[in-house]
């Protein structure tokens, strides 16, 4: 280490700063072996960064679809109430434990006409409630409020309920599922 | 034997040059008057940092971050690991006072002026490890794998599909997958424990060398501008006649307070405890109420009272503004004035800051645009709101209660906070104008039109038309002729009946 009381002739770092260079610039051996270095690091770097941020961005790259879950038997729901019901998320893992088990409101309009709802709230995805006595879903984050058919009562939610596609197949009652039900979330 | 020892010291101090070292760092001189109370924030930031470090690694060695395991092994250290509440008692009240201490040195440095020319990086490098310290805050709420975690992710997801075009994308890559389940934990987990610690102690490293590059801010003395050309030469000045080295002289002060800051930790995590967790993070328990922690509260308030159309902008927008204005503040006031008693601007918006803060956050603890999900079955009706009412006015205090109307209204003060308390609206508005406003709802009420008998209404609106002080007439229509007002006893009794009739 070289300190600034004792000034040195010698060049430091072995002349590759020392000469100063005279006339045009002429590309040395010294500056290919640079260039190649880097360039070789850069192809490296492409070589494990490129895996790195495919690993890191799977979960956007990934196509999921919604799938078909049932909630049971159509029976379960008598006609003409709104029940809490829940289903096993079709991209459910081993280590999920209870996370896996997502509730939902069924309506019962009459026969085989359903309104399925998600149980997040459209304001900021807090769990609704749903009280039978004055048929209003309310959400205790914020305070907004759904009519039985999942239409915007008050509160500050932008639109009503999030609802799943649903279909009656021999008497079971099946919807498509396993989303997060956001603003983004398309076909609701 | 001190000769003997002497040597050695040399010794080692030849090979690992640690006395060069010591005058380079912790020896830096800095200026006499900057060893103030007032500059000690820093330092117990930094040591609040410290402390969250080795209680976080030592409460990873039973927490296990899997969507089946995390609360099971929280309810372990909990209860049954030694000394387990205490740490995370000390871990959580330590984060509590990080953030809070943070903010302290942050008003401090602002006021102080000292993110001025030349150390504008210096702040830079603050904001931003303000910003990853907030980013630590919240992904630590959620290694608490409880309710509250679970719905709080589900509301970051909800903020993050707000994000035009490409929110579906944003969501997916915030939850591990489209839905959240246990790799929304792991990666959360990976943020809290790998990721942002090590940015912090990445940041903390430039932020740490620029304070010894470019000095510590001399205490501002109002009158002193601070000017480019003139500045560097100022403050050598100042180190060279009135300047001393920092430790062993100047670090007391940021000893006692160190000192100060770690009892405090300590002593809030005995007599507190640590938080939670409370219900299991399963989402079929929907008979819950999901609050952030204390430092997003005023968050959380903001998303209640904001108009709707803003809602999103403010939402997605609003942060980029703040860390943009904060980030460019340096740069747009990098001369001048330091002193804060010539800065009227700076103080004024430090004092509304920390008013705003402080009254979203008090509205968010007590969230009066929560309906009370229990109201309408646990809270009583005051006696002298049924003394002496009809028949058909008791029959509306038992439609009001069973509708779950006190959900959002109280009587009298006891229910829910969301709409005006009833206790007194039979003086603001006529029988009439109570029937328009149950049927069709308006201004944040649903319409309960379809959901009442005619009956029911009827009954309601009488109920309420009778709701009101001793003495104060019920309100009238003023497009009726005037009246004589009548007599106070009789006001009472029979003019709730009269506004049902009409």
């Amino acid at each position: 280490m070289s300190s600034p009381e004792k000034p040195t002739d010698q060049p430091c770092c072995g002349g590759c700063h020392g000469e100063t260079p005279k006339g045009p610039y002429k590309p040395s051996r010294r500056d290919f072996l640079l260039a190649f270095g880097l360039g070789l690091n850069a192809v490296a770097g492409a070589l494990i960064g490129i895996p790195i941020l495919g690993y890191a961005l799977s979960s956007v790259a990934k196509k999921y679809n919604l799938r078909p879950v049932s909630l049971g038997p159509v029976d379960k729901f008598p006609e003409g109430t709104t029940r809490l019901a829940s289903y096993d998320n079709p991209y459910k893992v081993k280590w999920d434990g209870g996370m896996a088990e997502i509730p939902c409101w069924v309506r019962r309009v009459k026969g085989n006409e359903f309104q399925v709802f998600a149980i997040n709230c459209t304001h900021l995805g807090c769990p609704v409630r749903w009280f039978e006595e004055s048929k209003l879903f309310m959400c205790p984050c914020h305070g907004g409020a759904f009519y039985e058919d999942g239409s915007h009562a008050s509160g500050p939610p932008p639109r009503g309920l999030y609802t799943y596609q649903y279909e009656v197949k021999n008497g079971e009652l099946f919807i498509d599922a396993g989303f997060q039900f956001t603003l983004a979330t398309e076909k609701v | 034997m001190i000769d003997k020892a002497r040597n050695a010291f040399l010794w080692l101090d030849a090979r690992l040059h640690i006395s060069e070292l010591w005058e380079h760092t912790a020896g830096h001189h800095i200026p006499k008057k900057s060893a103030s109370w007032f500059y000690v924030f820093g330092s117990a930031t930094l040591l609040c940092l410290v402390i969250q470090i080795i209680t976080g690694s030592l409460l990873a060695f039973a927490y296990v971050p899997s969507g089946a395991e995390a609360y099971t092994t929280l309810e372990y250290l909990t209860y049954e690991q030694p000394l387990g509440w205490l740490l995370r008692g000390i871990h959580y009240w330590g984060s509590n006072l990080m953030v809070t201490i943070m903010l302290l040195h942050m008003t401090q440095v602002y006021l102080f002026g000292a993110y001025k020319y030349p150390r504008e990086i210096t702040w830079v490098s603050g904001v931003i490890l303000m910003i990853v310290t907030l980013g630590l805050a919240f992904t630590g709420q959620v290694m608490r794998f409880d309710e509250d975690a679970y719905w709080g992710i589900g509301i970051g997801a909800a903020i993050a599909g707000r994000t035009p075009i490409v929110g579906q994308q944003v969501v997916q890559l915030m939850l591990g997958g489209p839905i959240i389940g246990a790799e929304t934990l792991s990666r959360f987990f990976s943020l809290h424990v790998f990721i942002l610690p090590g940015t912090i102690l990445a940041l903390l490293a430039l932020h740490l060398r620029m304070v010894l590059t470019k000095g510590i801010n001399e205490y501002p003395e109002p009158g002193v501008l601070v000017n480019r050309e003139t500045y560097d030469a100022h403050y050598a000045n100042i180190l060279k006649n009135d300047g001393m080295p920092f430790a062993p002289y100047g670090i007391w002060k940021d000893l006692v307070a160190g000192a100060v800051v770690l009892t405090l930790i300590v002593v809030c995590a005995l007599v507190f405890g640590p938080k939670g967790p409370i219900g299991e993070p399963d989402p079929t328990q929907i008979d819950t109420v999901p609050r952030p922690d204390f430092f997003f509260m005023w968050i959380f308030a903001v998303a209640a009272l904001m108009p709707d159309y803003m809602e999103t902008v403010a939402l997605l927008v609003g942060p980029v503004i703040g860390i943009v204005f904060l980030l460019a503040v340096p740069f747009f006031n990098n001369t001048g004035e330091k002193h804060w008693s010539r800065r009227p601007v700076a103080v004024m918006t430090v004092v509304l800051l920390y008013v705003s803060l402080g009254i979203l956050s008090w509205l968010g603890i007590v969230s009066p645009w929560s309906p009370d999900m229990a109201a309408w079955r646990k809270d009583p009706t005051p006696k002298e709101y049924l003394e002496g009412r009809t028949p058909l006015e008791l029959q509306g205090a038992l439609v009001i209660q069973q509708k779950q109307c006190r959900n959002c209204h109280a009587i009298d003060g006891i229910g829910g906070q969301r709409g005006p308390d009833l206790a007194e609206v039979g003086t603001r508005l006529t029988a009439p104008q109570l029937v328009r406003q149950v049927v069709q709802g308006g201004g944040n009420m649903p319409a309960y039109g379809k959901n009442l008998s005619p009956y029911e209404v009827d009954a309601v609106v009488a109920y309420m038309v009778s709701l009101r002080p001793k003495g104060v007439p019920a309100a009238r229509d003023s497009t009726l002729p005037a009246t004589p007002p009548p007599t106070v006893e009789k006001a009472a009794s029979t003019e709730g009946h009269d506004a049902h009739q009409g």
